[in-house]
């Protein structure tokens, strides 16, 4: 097949999500012509780290799969179009590693439910991506897992500025999506995870409400926060996405809400006449740096444009979800990691005098350190004479956070405010002192406790917090099931507006 | 308050983490530092609130579904076993447990 002069070999990593369709169902291009030339973007751009296993023969046999099915007049919503996939998803084609060395070369005997929901829609795996091991971190450098292409465990590099990190925990998803490697990939949210490498890396990510998208095949971390979500460029791009991903899967995911699959493109064009906007003055303290400050307020100023209205309001425990979030989420990971024996599957340590002694040594060798400490405040947190003072205590607590919420939406539709406190930091700024990057994920933890749909869209970019031109996100939150409503309004941002569509220099 | 060198040992070991010295040291400072930002949380008030599991149960009761146990799967005892560190016959290999 030819591709027309309209669709040019330059221009197919331009194209969005939606324009991919579109060419597709057309036959101006074939799901091969897409998936090859990622692949070859995804090599030449291998310096940035994204991709942590790729199978160039498994990725073209679904393509040319797609292919067949187009000609037979498939209209699955995402037919052909390519995605690569967090390496928290279990795979059955590709190696899965949760960038942990306690799961290096492990192969999954089944395909996690998002993923397979995708390929459903006709997606074509390009491969995965780098992550913080086990979901845990802010900035990627907590990935055990050496890069494809390196034979050193490299960090993730932010294609703005290849001295900053990505953001994390979803860094290789952000990177793959910001430099065009690929035109869409799944993230997941425990704290922030999707929602802060999409603003690092001038993306657009959505993390839906909790139970909307199905749990099982994803690598658990805190299980009453993980939630899978889409990436891309654009709201549009991530509400054809966010439909396919989501729905109920009742038998395999205990905490999957019955609620049925919707159609979250339908209302992307809405009008934002008389939307209350509601702006938590907490979000907007001291530590908030000035370029953020001023991209978020021009923000808001364009949401007026288009016939909002800013409404004030108070999220009075906003300080409190980190010391909340930071005792629930390693309570269940502690719990979650418990399975990483070595028995079943998984490293396991060459020499032990005993099975209590191979349980020590293989858990001191498979795990960083980073998750060792989590582990270790978990499992304190839990143990007996304390399970009352730190985690029944962060629960309640965790409710009345998600009960300010409900007040807060008595008086708003969305809230809006910053994403995180800076743009990116530098490689190894943070990596000393990890309170201080805990610190720094005060702005996502609230909703990832409320469990709400929560998003990020690219809004301006840095000036004095750092170097100039490192992108900033806005934070969009909904009520529960409000998904919708949040790729409504990003979506008229992004129409009157052009940050999405700025790229990276040399991608 | 503040964890000592004592607590550390014995949470590594209901953990199941083997702990050099100098690593042990680190923890040690790492969560007394982390417990420090807690510390807030711990005045909170919170006589009559009811613990958040399902964080959706915020706007509604939030049923835990329980399924018959029933076999739903088709032997697959290779392919789960692919990744296993030590296997024969089908059987998972581990260390004599008793002597």
């Amino acid at each position: 097949m030819t591709t027309s002069t309209s669709l040019s070999r330059q221009a197919l990593h331009d194209l969005s999500v939606c324009e991919m369709v579109a060419a597709l169902q057309s036959r101006q291009l074939s799901a091969v012509e897409l998936a090859q030339h990622f692949l070859q973007r995804g090599q030449l751009h291998g310096n940035l780290g994204a991709f942590v296993d790729i199978q160039e023969e498994v990725t073209l046999a679904q393509a040319q799969a797609a292919d067949a099915r187009l000609a037979q007049g498939s209209t699955a919503a995402l037919e052909g179009v390519p995605i690569a996939h967090k390496d928290i998803f279990v795979t059955r084609d590709f190696a899965t590693t949760a960038g942990s060395r306690m799961l290096q070369g492990y192969r999954s005997p089944f395909d996690a439910t998002v993923v397979a929901k995708l390929a459903a829609a006709g997606m074509v795996t390009l491969g995965k991506l780098n992550c913080d091991e086990f979901a845990m971190g802010s900035s990627n450098e907590n990935s055990a897992i050496a890069a494809v292409g390196h034979s050193a465990v490299l960090p993730v590099r932010n294609p703005w500025n290849t001295d900053y990190v990505p953001g994390g925990s979803s860094g290789g998803s952000a990177v793959a999506v910001a430099a065009r490697l690929a035109p869409a990939a799944t993230g997941t949210d425990t704290g922030g995870s999707i929602r802060q490498p999409a603003a690092f890396c001038g993306i657009t990510g959505i993390k839906p409400t909790y139970g909307r998208a199905s749990r099982y095949g994803m690598v658990a971390f805190a299980s009453s926060l993980d939630q899978a979500g889409p990436m891309a460029r654009t709201a549009q791009d991530c509400a054809l996405l966010l439909s396919a991903m989501c729905g109920p899967d009742l038998d395999r995911d205990s905490t999957s809400l019955d609620v049925p699959a919707q159609d979250y493109s339908r209302g992307l064009n809405d009008g934002l006449e008389g939307l209350r906007v509601g702006v938590p003055r907490e979000f907007f303290g001291e530590g908030l740096a000035d370029d953020v400050r001023k991209a978020i307020d021009a923000a808001l100023q364009q949401l007026e444009l288009l016939g909002a209205r800013l409404v004030p309001i108070s999220l009075p425990r906003t300080e409190l979800s980190i010391p909340v979030y930071y005792i629930i989420a390693p309570a269940e990971a502690s719990s979650n990691l418990g399975r990483f024996d070595g028995v079943k599957f998984g490293h396991r340590a060459p020499h032990y005098s005993d099975l209590a002694d191979m349980y020590r040594k293989t858990r001191a060798q498979g795990f960083g350190a980073e998750v060792q400490r989590r582990i270790m405040i978990g499992t304190y947190v839990l143990s007996h004479g304390y399970y009352g003072a730190y985690y029944l205590q962060a629960q309640k607590i965790r409710r009345m956070i998600a009960d300010d919420f409900q007040q807060a939406f008595q008086h708003c539709d969305v809230i809006a405010g910053p994403v995180a406190p800076t743009a990116a930091w530098k490689l190894g700024e943070k990596s000393d002192d990890p309170v201080a990057s805990y610190l720094a994920d005060i702005f996502t933890l609230p909703a990832s406790l409320a469990g709400l749909p929560g998003m990020s869209l690219p809004v301006g970019f840095s000036g004095t917090s750092g170097p100039p031109g490192l992108p900033i996100g806005m934070q969009l939150i909904g009520n529960y099931f409000q998904e919708a409503r949040l790729l409504n309004v990003a979506h008229r941002f992004q129409q009157a507006t052009a940050f999405h569509s700025a790229r990276p220099t040399g991608f | 308050m503040s964890l000592t060198p004592q607590d550390v040992a014995r949470i590594a070991t209901l953990a199941r983490l083997e702990l050099e010295a100098d690593q042990s040291a680190r923890m040690l400072t790492q969560m007394n530092n982390f417990f420090a930002i807690v510390e807030q949380m711990r005045a909170v008030d919170t006589t009559g609130i009811e613990p958040l599991t399902h964080p959706v149960a915020t706007i509604g009761e939030i049923a835990l579904r329980l399924r018959p146990d029933v076999v739903s799967e088709t032997n697959a005892r290779e392919a789960n076993q692919r990744s296993a560190p030590a296997v024969e016959r089908g059987l998972f290999l581990v260390p004599k447990v008793i002597e």
